[in-house]
């Protein structure tokens, strides 16, 4: 074991994927010399060569659309986009070409791309900084949707990223990357928990609180606050965004009988309500109470001042566990209980 | 109220000078462009320096079946018009006009070379080998692409317009990659994009990154004028071609309804793209004789006349004339293509007819290369779902 910041972990699974695969090639802008904005890439095209670490011309849909054609010729582009909310020149490639070129060849042909996206909020940047777009990529066929909340996560589900056949979204909660945590480098990828799997990273009895990436930190502390006010809450981080694995889910709500989601992103049409509506025809007999969602605004992402009022911490997740827990909370004033 | 006439800017002012509204000193004026043209209307050779040693090196039987090629894609086109008006196809996108565009760029690509066409790019598909029936799959709505690319280096059609010239970089690139590693022959891959195509962004993209890696690729427009509807003034002032120096890599403006000259100038530019000298641009000089596709009705939106004028230089007749003169070919030559372009037609006839579409649930698999618990369900919905009726039938019968 190795203690390791998120981004530094991520950086050792790029090294790994690429030592042992020749075909693994890095893409974006400024991930060369400079190791990308965040540094993530640090010292990649030093080691492997800038024929391995490309430093691309600045063009979102160029990057994209090169990659599939360098995916066809049998490579594995590692694409970086260097902020959330400048994915979206790329969207037509990632969303027509990307997503859909397995299934228009029938199997003939494979997008083995990765797409490595820093997102979230809270590190005080200004507009497009700190978007959270997953939802636009879990409705869409095709692509395989991954968030990652922890060091050796980050350092396993990259290289599993890397490995699937299918295209993966990679969403890197960019204001965790200075977080530490044990990393087994040595750890055998065939044993490393499927790429799909959600975990329970916190037990408990009275609520389900399912969360991904920048949040589950925060649910962790939640957990904590909660039981000092008696009530038992167990933690899910979901990892694969789509598919979701709703088992685990399932399970836990089948026992707490309660459930709240939480995530940066808008609430309308968000991964909370796809949860949310699933748990409830699942478990529809098991629940106590309503779903609860707790999440950014519907608006778009605000100025950074406001962004503690915007995202949800620990404060308004704990009001959501309240809500679920028909304990008084915020509704209760609105609704002049 | 009195009207105001306040140039804005000095420029307006120089333009308002030369009566050019838009500012534009630069008008379209396709005639003044140099453009690459050997055979003539006439059907008469001129030579040039540069492009006629790749004819030179033609056989007779060679130059034969340029011919017979441009003459047995038109006779499929009429086919699969054909099929599309009997309500065999559900759309037909016809490229008549366009054979030698098509049949010398193709005819100029080695079997280690890749294609990735549009969607007009029937004779390209022709010359690549491919059943030409296989394309009409698409258009007959059971697959979504009716064959596998990697068999003829032909890439599917792309419907969203230019994404595949990014795709055809990206390819040249991992080529390049691997002729370095000493894995693969020197090759080169060919971007096919439409006039109305070149507007897109990510044509500029795919520019700049070939350019920017030297990617062994070259770009093929074919400028037929129209864009649907629109015709070419609305998206460029200038010849395309020109916009190749803008990149830093070099452009040929070819005349596209001669056969003979297309083939010599994207041999030229493939050698140039798989010699590791980078990309090249081919803006061809062709024009959509028929409708965008059968959908389509070219008489709301342009004149007979400029049909007519383009009828003149058709590719088919201006090389009859030629091989003729040369004594290469006579009228049964041309009868016995015309038998081969009816066979074609019969085969890819019998082939239509019969292609059907799977069951649904072929449709729910390849959505992802691995296993997925959400497609896996819905698809085993799916089937109870239709086994339901199977059995409501069964009880009623
Ligand atoms: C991104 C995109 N926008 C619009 C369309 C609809 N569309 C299909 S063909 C076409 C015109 C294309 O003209 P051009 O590039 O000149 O090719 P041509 O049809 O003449 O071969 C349009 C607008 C599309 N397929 N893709
Ligand atoms: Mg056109």
């Amino acid at each position: 074991m190795t203690v390791m910041t998120f981004g530094r972990a991520i950086n050792a699974g790029l090294r790994k994927a690429m030592d042992q695969d020749p075909k693994v090639v890095l893409m974006g802008e400024d991930i060369g010399k400079l190791g990308g904005v965040f540094r993530i890439t640090d010292g990649l095209q030093k080691d492997f060569g800038a024929h391995r670490v490309i430093d691309t011309p600045l063009a979102e849909s160029g990057i994209m659309g090169t990659a599939v054609g360098l995916a066809y010729r049998g490579y594995r582009p590692v694409v970086e986009i260097q902020f959330d909310g400048f994915i979206y020149p790329a969207f037509d490639q990632i969303v027509c070409q990307v997503a859909k070129l397995h299934y228009r060849t029938q199997g003939n042909v494979k997008m083995p791309i990765t797409i490595r996206v820093p997102f979230g909020g809270g590190i005080g940047s200004p507009e497009h900084h700190s978007e959270s777009p997953e939802a636009y990529f879990t409705h869409t066929s095709g692509l395989r949707v991954v968030s990652v909340s922890n060091p050796q996560d980050a350092y396993t589900m990259i290289q599993q990223a890397i490995a699937s056949d299918d295209p993966v979204l990679y969403f890197e909660p960019k204001r965790r990357y200075h977080t530490k945590g044990e990393v087994d480098e040595a750890a055998d990828l065939s044993q490393a928990p499927a790429v799909g799997a959600a975990s329970v990273v916190t037990q408990g009895s009275d609520v389900t609180l399912v969360t991904y990436g920048p949040l589950v930190s925060t649910a962790r502390d939640v957990a904590i606050a909660a039981s000092d006010d008696g009530v038992s809450v167990e933690v899910i981080d979901l990892r694969s965004l789509s598919p979701i694995d709703f088992e685990p889910l399932e399970a836990s709500v089948r026992k707490t009988g309660r459930l709240v989601i939480t995530h940066e992103a808008a609430q309308f049409g968000g991964l909370g309500a796809e949860i949310a509506a699933s748990i409830t025809e699942r478990c529809f007999n098991y629940l106590e109470a309503a779903p609860v969602r707790v999440t950014g605004f519907d608006i778009p992402y605000p100025p950074s001042k406001f962004e503690s009022h915007h995202l949800p911490d620990l404060d308004r997740i704990m009001d959501g566990i309240d809500r679920a827990m028909g304990r008084p909370n915020s509704l209760s004033a609105l609704e002049g209980k | 109220m009195a009207e105001v006439h306040l140039p804005t800017t000095e420029f307006e002012e120089a333009d308002a000078a030369h009566g050019n509204q838009h500012g534009v000193t630069d008008e379209p004026n396709a005639d003044a462009e140099p453009m690459v043209s050997l055979l003539s209307v006439e059907g008469e050779l001129t030579r040039d320096e540069t492009y006629s040693p790749y004819l030179d090196a033609l056989s007779a039987e060679e130059l034969l079946s340029f011919y017979s090629d441009m003459a047995t894609v038109r006779r499929f086109d009429q086919e699969a018009t054909a099929l599309q008006r009997q309500g065999e196809l559900a759309m037909w996108v016809p490229m008549t006009g366009q054979e030698g565009a098509q049949i010398g760029s193709g005819r100029a690509s080695k079997p280690a070379d890749y294609i990735f066409p549009t969607y007009r790019e029937h004779g390209v598909a022709l010359t690549r080998g491919l059943d030409l029936s296989l394309l009409l799959r698409q258009f007959r709505g059971v697959s979504n692409a009716g064959w596998d690319p990697r068999e003829t280096n032909f890439h599917m059609y792309t419907l969203v317009l230019a994404a595949q010239t990014l795709h055809a970089v990206g390819y040249a690139m991992g080529m390049a990659r691997d002729v370095a590693a000493g894995l693969a022959e020197a090759a080169a891959t060919i971007a096919y994009f439409g006039d109305g195509a070149s507007s897109e962004g990510d044509v500029h993209e795919s520019m700049v990154f070939a350019a920017s890696y030297q990617a062994p690729v070259v770009f093929f427009c074919q400028n037929n004028r129209w864009a649907i509807s629109v015709p070419f003034e609305v998206q460029s002032k200038v010849p395309l071609v020109r916009r190749a120096g803008g990149y830093g890599f070099p452009g040929i403006r070819v005349d596209g309804n001669d056969v003979l000259a297309v083939y010599a100038v994207t041999q030229w530019a493939l050698e140039h793209a798989r010699s590791g000298k980078g990309p090249v641009l081919i803006e061809a000089d062709t024009y959509r004789l028929g409708a965008h596709t059968t959908a389509d009705d070219p008489t709301k939106y342009r004149d007979r006349a400029q049909e007519d004028a383009w009828r003149l230089k058709d590719p088919l007749l201006r090389l009859e004339k030629y091989l003729r003169s040369l004594g290469l070919a006579d009228d049964e030559f041309f009868a016995k293509v015309s038998a081969v372009g009816d066979e074609l037609a019969a085969h890819v006839r019998a082939a239509v007819v019969t292609m059907s579409a799977k069951d649904i649930g072929a449709s729910f698999a390849n959505v992802y290369a691995t296993a997925h618990p959400l497609i896996a369900e819905e698809s085993a919905w799916q089937r109870a779902y239709e086994a339901s009726f199977a059995d409501a039938e069964g009880v009623a019968e």
